[in-house]
């Protein structure tokens, strides 16, 4: 990760000096908004267990290699077979879910991966996010997209997690990081004019910016997007949405993005995050207070809010949430009753146009060394598809950008036709 | 008053500078004050009993303040320790070691209670009936010794056999968690060890679990380190580094009732080898001195032959570190990206704190970015520019905002000799809560404190002494130490 921040420092120097002015920002920020599509990509932090999630509940390894954290066949959500003809189930707390998928908006992507797939946590993460392996430093693959378009809004990147994602960072592209609405504000030991007109006068001294010293200007330039993004964010405050959020953190930033879509404050893709998926221990996903049934209790509840509310207002078809994780979790459940760190894992992608149902195939969970579908000694699933592939069929055919340009090579696979 | 340098050491080696600071480091020469700050055990660490006296930082609480229990209390007792101590580097070294070894209150508490999460935490052990013993203490009782003696402790740390989950590492079921995080971030770094590595490591630890001795009613179990020998996998584990001094890389099969050497055998390895040595010289060169500015490889290889000369302690490194050109050049002053909790005490400690209340920084640290007890993940908080989004310089400004609205009457009545113009205000204003640089900002803060006609009321005081004090602390030059 210090090489994440030494690539910050060297892309920042460059960015402010042609910063750009407010009025101009605005203008901007309304033509970028008027191509209205958004894309939400959605990371589930600690890696994903996605054995848990899609559960091959026909496969007699899965019982027999995870004899105290399995999902019972009776109790998985069916969702028929993959191509392989796998019967597969979605984790019973998914009900949401499951009905996105059954009237066919949500797409399943099986076993998705890389060869020699990270277990650390953060070069797991950095991977995914450079989309360039086995890098771990430079810029985002979001970030590289964004930098395609021209100069940027500061609010075309919207984060709902404190920290910049690694995804997002550029080169010239200005990430707006906002947890929380109420909190975007400006307050003032004083009232009336005198507040006014210190707003005005902060605003004049972050102005000032030294190009010869990168910090400052770093720092004095977070200041301008914060001052010139402070009337929009609080728009999004009134967004009155249709259905009731779940009162958590992924249910309330979830709100927040179906707000900022619906006041059309110009943001193309936002950064979503629900954490806690490194569930090294007691697992539990049959339990309703077991950990990953939580997990997906938190999951499922977020996303079919935001579903249905977005359906409600009509905004569906503008929309697409992509998931990611930073790997999947090792087969076998170790002695806390939880799993250790795998490899491939499972993606989502949900939205009014995107083309649901299940792609690529369930592993085989036979821990021979023969077994194509695992690796480690038939300890982790491998991978069938290169996350780049579902990169690629977003930034073309959902974004209308060049997936070949943002990844460096030509990524498509032609059965991975989601969106 | 004591001069630019040392002003520039308390920042780093501290958490800023009070006028009272100020005072004391004055008559010091600049060694005088290294020593002072490196060589702390003959100042009295009495800070504690000054909580609830007047004229110190106040705290908020539901029913009584019981910092080694109630998790938002122990937050604000480390905030005023780092405010109030006399040893402010064995605190600012305590942060370090916090953000190093990242353990999170949330988990610890979910496998134990809110209490017992607390007191193994935060606890200090001569406070809790049962002398449980916070992490928090122990990584200020060790703040300046070795790394081999701290990395032993924290392994057998009941937080962190909780955190990295070393509570379920058996030989039937090696627990990979804390073997990992032992090599990849407490010691040689991402790229030095191989997964093999991970799964040895894993089963050198087996049957270092956790023992709870049950009591009648929460908060009074007490929790410790116990090596279960039934546990430990004896077979032997060999690595792709040494882990004897005769290069060997393989720790021998023992019998479990020995076995325990084994994860002492790792540690001490871990602990003296190059890789780790050049990896903690880079952490407190970028701690202490610069985040951004890479340092030289021959100051890093002077660093980190400091640390393994002498057994891998902390002190001779800090030393050596301290009294460098390298952070005693003017030009690194006001180069470092403040973190949350440094940027608020730093703020308190030259706007004022009396009558504030360390209950009101509890929220401005989450939205900052920095919840004590609750780093993000095992890699800690990300730093540097990371501190910086839109949304947590809003938090910044904003706890200016609060912060210069309680201070109001006191920096009005404060600068009441500069009461004869908006210019004399200003400067007052910035002789007392520095920015990296007043030149960009002078004349902005001029035109503001000048937007109405001058009578050096108090009502005009109050108003445009809060003013600046917010615009200041709230600038991009005020975010650096």
């Amino acid at each position: 990760m210090i090489n994440r921040r030494q690539f910050v420092k060297n892309g920042v120097a460059a960015f402010t000096v042609g910063f750009a002015a407010p009025a101009f920002l605005s203008d901007l920020a309304k033509a970028q908004g008027a191509s209205s599509r958004n894309l939400v990509v959605l990371d589930l932090g600690g890696g994903n267990d996605g054995l848990s999630t899609i559960v091959p509940y026909t496969d007699s390894f899965y019982y027999s290699r995870r004899p105290t954290i399995a999902i019972p066949a009776g109790t998985v959500l069916q969702i028929g077979t993959d191509t392989s003809g796998k019967a597969l189930g979605l984790h019973p707390r998914l009900t949401g879910l499951r009905g996105v998928f059954n009237s066919g908006k949500l797409a399943l992507i099986q076993r998705v991966g890389y060869q020699n797939s990270s277990r650390s946590h953060f070069s797991g993460t950095d991977i995914w996010s450079t989309a360039t392996p086995p890098n771990t430093q430079g810029s985002g693959w979001i970030g590289r997209y964004l930098s395609t378009l021209g100069p940027l809004d500061p609010l075309a990147a919207w984060t709902t997690t404190g920290d910049t994602p690694h995804a997002m960072l550029a080169s010239g592209v200005s990430v707006a990081a906002i947890s929380s609405i109420n909190t975007y504000a400006f307050s003032s030991p004083n009232s009336g004019a005198e507040a006014v007109l210190e707003r005005s006068t902060a605003a004049s001294i972050a102005s000032h910016v030294p190009v010869n010293q990168p910090h400052l200007s770093f720092v004095a330039t977070t200041v301008q997007d914060a001052m010139v993004t402070l009337d929009r964010v609080a728009s999004v405050g009134t967004y009155r949405p249709s259905v009731t959020y779940p009162n958590n953190g992924f249910g309330q930033a979830l709100q927040m993005v179906a707000g900022a879509i619906s006041k059309g404050i110009g943001t193309r893709v936002f950064f979503v995050q629900t954490g806690g998926f490194d569930t090294h221990a007691s697992q539990d996903p049959n339990g309703a207070n077991g950990a990953y049934f939580r997990l997906m209790a938190t999951l499922d509840d977020g996303l079919t809010a935001f579903y249905n509310d977005l359906r409600n207002s009509g905004l569906i078809n503008n929309t697409l949430v992509l998931s990611f994780s930073e790997f999947g979790r090792r087969i076998t459940e170790n002695g806390s009753r939880g799993t250790d760190h795998g490899a491939a894992s499972v993606m989502l992608a949900m939205g009014g146009l995107v083309h649901g149902g299940i792609y690529g195939t369930a592993p085989d969970l036979n821990p021979a060394t023969s077994n194509p579908s695992l690796e480690n000694s038939g300890g982790d699933v491998t991978f069938e598809t290169d996350f780049r592939a579902a990169y690629a069929q977003v930034i073309d055919n959902w974004l209308g950008g060049n997936s070949t340009n943002v990844l460096g090579g030509s990524f498509k696979k032609a059965s991975l036709t989601f969106i | 008053m004591a001069d630019d340098l040392t002003a520039h050491l308390l920042r780093r080696a501290g958490f800023g500078a009070s006028s009272d600071d100020l005072a004391t480091f004055a008559p010091l020469s600049y060694a005088a004050a290294v020593n002072r700050l490196i060589n702390y055990d003959s100042i009295p660490d009495d800070v504690d009993s000054k909580l609830g006296q007047a004229g110190f930082l106040g705290t908020t609480s539901n029913g009584p303040f019981s910092p080694n229990t109630v998790i938002n209390d122990a937050r604000q007792r480390w905030v005023f320790r780092m405010l109030h101590t006399d040893r402010p580097l064995q605190e600012k070294m305590t942060l370090f070691w916090h953000n190093y070894f990242a353990t999170g209150y949330t988990k610890v508490a979910g496998a134990t209670s809110a209490i017992d999460g607390t007191r193994l935490m935060a606890a200090k052990r001569t406070e809790d009936a049962k002398g449980q013993r916070g992490q928090m203490d122990l990584l200020r009782d060790n703040a300046m010794g070795s790394l081999r003696d701290l990395l032993v402790a924290i392994a057998q740390d009941p937080a962190m056999l909780i955190w990295l989950d070393g509570n379920t590492n058996t030989k039937n079921n090696p627990q990979e968690n804390f073997g990992r995080e032992l090599m990849e971030l407490f010691s040689r770094g991402v790229g030095f060890y191989t997964e093999s590595d991970v799964y040895a490591a894993a089963r050198v630890f087996t049957g270092w679990n956790l023992r709870i001795d049950r009591g009648a009613t929460d908060g009074s179990n007490v929790y410790s380190f116990v090596y279960n020998a039934g546990n430990h996998e004896t077979a032997p584990k060999t690595f792709s580094f040494p882990i004897y001094n005769d290069g060997s890389t393989t720790i021998p099969s023992r019998a479990a009732s020995a076995g325990m050497q084994d994860g002492l055998d790792l540690i001490n390895a871990l602990a003296m080898h190059p890789e780790t040595a050049r990896r903690v010289a880079g952490k407190l060169y970028a701690f202490f001195v610069s985040e951004t500015v890479p340092a030289d490889p021959s100051f890093m290889t002077q660093l980190a032959t400091t640390y393994l000369q002498n057994g891998s302690s902390i002190r001779p490194v800090l030393q050596t570190l301290l009294q460098s050109p390298r952070f005693t050049d003017p030009g690194v002053f006001f180069t470092r990206y403040s973190w949350p909790v440094e940027y608020l005490v730093r703020s308190m400690k030259e706007t004022g704190w009396t009558g504030f209340s360390a209950g009101t920084t509890l929220t401005p640290l989450v939205n900052m970015g920095q919840q004590l007890f609750e780093p993000p993940d095992v890699a800690g908080w990300d730093l540097a520019q990371s501190w910086f989004s839109t949304g947590k310089m809003l938090a910044r400004m904003n706890f200016a905002s609060t912060l210069s609205l309680n201070q109001k009457f006191r920096l009005a009545t404060a600068a009441a000799s500069a009461k004869q113009s908006p210019d004399a205000l200003v400067h007052f204003m910035l002789s007392r809560i520095t920015p990296a640089s007043s030149l960009s900002m002078l004349g902005d803060l001029n035109v503001y404190a000048a937007s109405a006609a001058w009578t050096g009321s108090d009502t005009q005081m109050q108003t445009k002494a809060s003013g600046l004090a917010h615009l200041i602390l709230g600038s991009a030059e005020y975010q650096f130490l």
